[in-house]
């Protein structure tokens, strides 16, 4: 079977999704959930850096912006969500996403 | 060049299911940063130096930092780092669902047949990027800047600690 790089790079991107999407249904830690959804993030980065290198482009640079974007977007998320972390750790005395039941009705 | 982007995919791969499996959340943090230096030498790779580079400083450089502050903020003890065992049921759930997207996600690749792709490289010089930045996405950046001094303040609003409270408890 005879890959063509552009199908590489999606199954690349495809495989660490599903890392990310492992890691953040399986742990229990709310830090390794956030690290999973980060993973997540990036895999869909790379699809973005794939098709501005391999696909058919009208504009040269639209990949490359769409991607700083998202890292800057990414950079947001992930700092909100750790000040979550440690204001859940304030409260309840530790990170464990079962625990985190306060808003439960 | 086909073999770089393999051993460069493998890498990741490697590290960052490493870093999902390991109990260590130091190990864990330490690996993930591996492997967002690998998705940057990808970026290399394929030619978008720009996004490597805001990849390593933003990613390698300031969200490693703010996890690692994170994880060692959150301890319980000293010698506190390992996390206790999950549930076997929620592991294996998680490896159903995961192996189930992955399969529909492999399956979608091999089956589409992708238009050819052109021989050149596109390449993108700083300079385009800049007069990209200020020109057609103006408004983009505005809004980027105006979420990022959102999120700094949320962020902060978040993790101060209310004193006045705590003195009335």
């Amino acid at each position: 079977m005879n890959l063509a790089p552009l199908q590489l790079c999606l199954l690349f991107s495809s495989a660490l999704f599903c890392i990310g999407l492992i890691g953040a249904l399986s742990r229990s830690n709310t830090i390794l959930v956030l690290l999973g959804i980060e993973l997540m993030l990036n895999a869909a980065n790379l699809n973005f850096i794939a098709f501005w290198r391999y696909g058919a482009n009208s504009e040269p640079a639209t990949g490359v912006m769409f991607v700083i974007f998202a890292i800057a977007v990414a950079a947001a998320e992930a700092a909100v969500g750790l000040a979550l972390v440690i204001t859940i750790y304030r409260h309840q005395k530790n990170i464990r996403l079962q625990d985190a039941t306060r808003l439960k009705g | 060049m086909t073999a770089v982007l393999i051993l460069i995919a493998v890498a990741t791969l490697c590290t960052a299911a490493v870093a999902m499996a390991l109990r260590n959340l130091i190990h864990s943090a330490l690996l993930l940063i591996a492997s967002w230096t690998g998705i940057a030498a990808f970026y290399l790779w394929a030619g978008a130096e720009f996004v490597a580079f805001a990849q390593v400083l933003i990613y390698v450089g300031a969200i490693s930092m703010v996890v690692l502050f994170a994880v060692l903020l959150t301890r319980q003890s000293r010698a506190d780092v390992a996390i206790a065992p999950g549930s076997l049921g929620r592991v294996v759930l998680a490896l159903i669902a995961g192996g189930a997207v992955l399969g529909v996600l492999v399956g979608a690749v091999l089956s589409t047949k992708f238009a050819n792709s052109s021989a050149t490289t596109p390449t993108v010089t700083v300079k385009q990027i800049g007069q990209s930045l200020g020109g057609a996405h103006a408004a983009a950046l505005l809004v980027i800047g105006v979420l990022l001094t959102v999120a700094l303040l949320g962020a902060v609003v978040l993790a101060t600690t209310d004193r006045a409270e705590k003195e009335d408890a």
